[in-house]
């Protein structure tokens, strides 16, 4: 096999990951197996899939480093992608679905309950990396811009974790979790910026 | 011949029209129930009678029901507790009655069950996450059990238990709440007609992820106040201490009331999911239930006592 194929076979492999969580509840959804409130469960899954894509894209340039594995940073685009993409579904299945399109309830809600204005904030925030996710958005704003902007997503995954933490009744160890895994994926960065500024 | 013991029976001594047009599927419970085919506590038929404060609303379905619990003894995920309550011993099973009373002890489930007879209570069921169910509950009323104790005129307050038992329960081997789940009411919502201690759902005794084998419902309160498999009740002076409560007052109160003008501080209690339903209805004060308890609140600030 040549070297060609191999990354073909690896990359597809990558979508089919970030594809699975979608086909599984596209599935589950199908044969009406989502449980007694389908609706909640699928705007939780979503959103769950949507963090756990988004963790997975902080972790991509840590890995890549420390493995020596400079390439994987390709896959950086297509996860960011996808956790967009989840998030999407995850607010359209909520303001379409379980608010029936009722927007006056749902800008109260964002007003009013800290929860959703803090997961409204970083989807807001998520809208212009997915949209200068192209090659030629990088070309057009200049690498030094574009790397700029997209250290948004330093303060969008914590929103997100955040965003969960609080809606959580009384077992915060889940949402904890991650959030520590941002905290190590994160601190990563500071202690390198730190190693950098020293040599 | 004279028939002596006419006059004592009545209509509620007749099988009830639905037990008897189900017959066969009683006896095949039993049958199964016997054969032990069912494994763990298997679900058995109860005699009750109708009773007019049931609303006759489209009720949830059974399988819904029974899958899609809160009860965190067993874990905090909707399905948990079907997953997971199937090893809680429901039998043999006691209440410990004690505080301001004149007869406190502690009173098998086989003898609670003779205080009054069953009766079929078809309630909506108002969970604070947003989501409501309408059950056909088979329980005795509250204030029968409470009037058989004779409380004493220091019990203004009545505290529940759950049963406290990790190896069965192994949601209590995390300190997520403050185990054992405690609630309470006042006096008068204990002796409220509404205020049901229940045994049974759609004609059969508890399944053990809806509280089995005993457990209240107070239908015009959220979910989280109709406390599961109660192992203790106590009568006393001063408002007890409730587990939400206990772990967040500013967002669970002790009344917790269902009302859709006071907000959970997280999000709204204006409107509600009808489990099996698409569209959000609209939520009714006291849960549709205010002829017969708003009296008891008259003059209270409900934004206050929430």
């Amino acid at each position: 096999m040549d070297r060609k194929t191999r990354e073909r076979i690896v990359y597809g492999a990558v979508w089919l990951a970030c594809l699975a969580p979608f086909v599984w509840l596209a599935a589950q959804a199908f044969l009406a197996e989502l449980g007694a409130n389908p609706i909640e469960r699928l705007i939780r899954q979503l959103g769950v899939w949507g963090l756990r894509l988004l963790i997975v894209g902080l972790a991509i340039t840590p890995l890549a480093r420390i493995l020596k594995q400079p390439r994987l940073i390709r896959f950086r685009r297509t996860v960011g992608l996808f956790a967009f993409a989840y998030v999407s579904a995850h607010l359209l299945t909520y303001v379409g679905v379980d608010q029936y399109f009722d927007f006056g309830a749902v800008w109260r809600d964002i007003l009013k309950r800290p929860f959703i204005t803090l997961g409204m904030m970083a989807f807001v925030l998520l809208v212009p990396l997915a949209a200068t996710s192209t090659n030629g958005m990088i070309r057009r704003l200049g690498p030094q811009a574009w790397r700029r902007l997209h250290w948004l997503i330093y303060a969008i995954v914590p929103l997100g974790v955040v965003h969960y933490y609080l809606l959580v009744k009384a077992d915060h160890r889940p949402p904890l979790v991650y959030g520590a895994i941002v905290f190590v994926l994160l601190g990563w960065r500071v202690a390198e910026r730190l190693r950098n500024l020293r040599s | 011949m004279l028939i002596r013991n006419a006059a004592g029976l009545t209509e509620n001594d007749v099988t009830p029209h639905e037990v008897y047009l189900r017959r066969r599927e009683f006896m095949a419970a039993g049958l199964a129930a016997g054969l032990g085919l069912a494994g763990g506590a298997a679900a058995a038929p109860l005699a009750f009678k109708p009773s007019k404060w049931s609303t006759d609303e489209k009720r949830t379905k059974l399988e819904d029901i029974t899958s899609y619990n809160n009860f965190y003894e067993f874990g905090v995920d909707k399905d948990d507790p079907a997953k997971n309550a199937g090893r809680l011993k429901t039998s043999p099973w006691s209440v410990v009655i004690e505080g301001e009373c004149a007869k406190p002890g502690r009173y098998a489930l086989e003898d609670i069950l003779k205080t009054a007879p069953l009766e079929e209570r078809i309630y909506r069921l108002r969970c604070v996450e947003g989501w409501s169910m309408v059950i056909p509950w088979i329980g005795l009323p509250l204030a029968a059990l409470i009037g058989r104790v004779q409380p004493t005129s220091k019990a203004k307050f009545v505290s529940f238990e759950t049963l406290m038992r990790p190896d069965q329960m192994i949601g209590q081997r995390s300190p997520y709440l403050d185990w054992p789940y405690r609630e309470g009411l006042r006096i008068d919502e204990v002796v409220n007609p509404l205020t049901l201690l229940a045994v049974g759902l759609y004609g059969q005794t508890l399944p053990n992820q809806n509280g089995a084998p005993i457990r209240l419902v107070v239908p015009w309160k959220y979910g989280f106040k109709s406390i599961k498999s109660v192992v203790r009740i106590r009568l006393q002076e001063t408002q007890p201490k409730t587990t939400w409560q206990m772990l967040n007052a500013r967002e669970y109160g002790f009344y917790s009331n269902v009302n859709p003008a006071v907000d959970h501080p997280r999000w709204s209690q204006a409107n509600e999911r009808r489990i099996g339903e698409f569209r959000r209805r609209e939520t009714l004060l006291f849960n549709g239930y205010g002829d017969q308890v708003a009296g008891m609140y008259r003059g209270m600030d409900l934004r206050k006592f929430y």
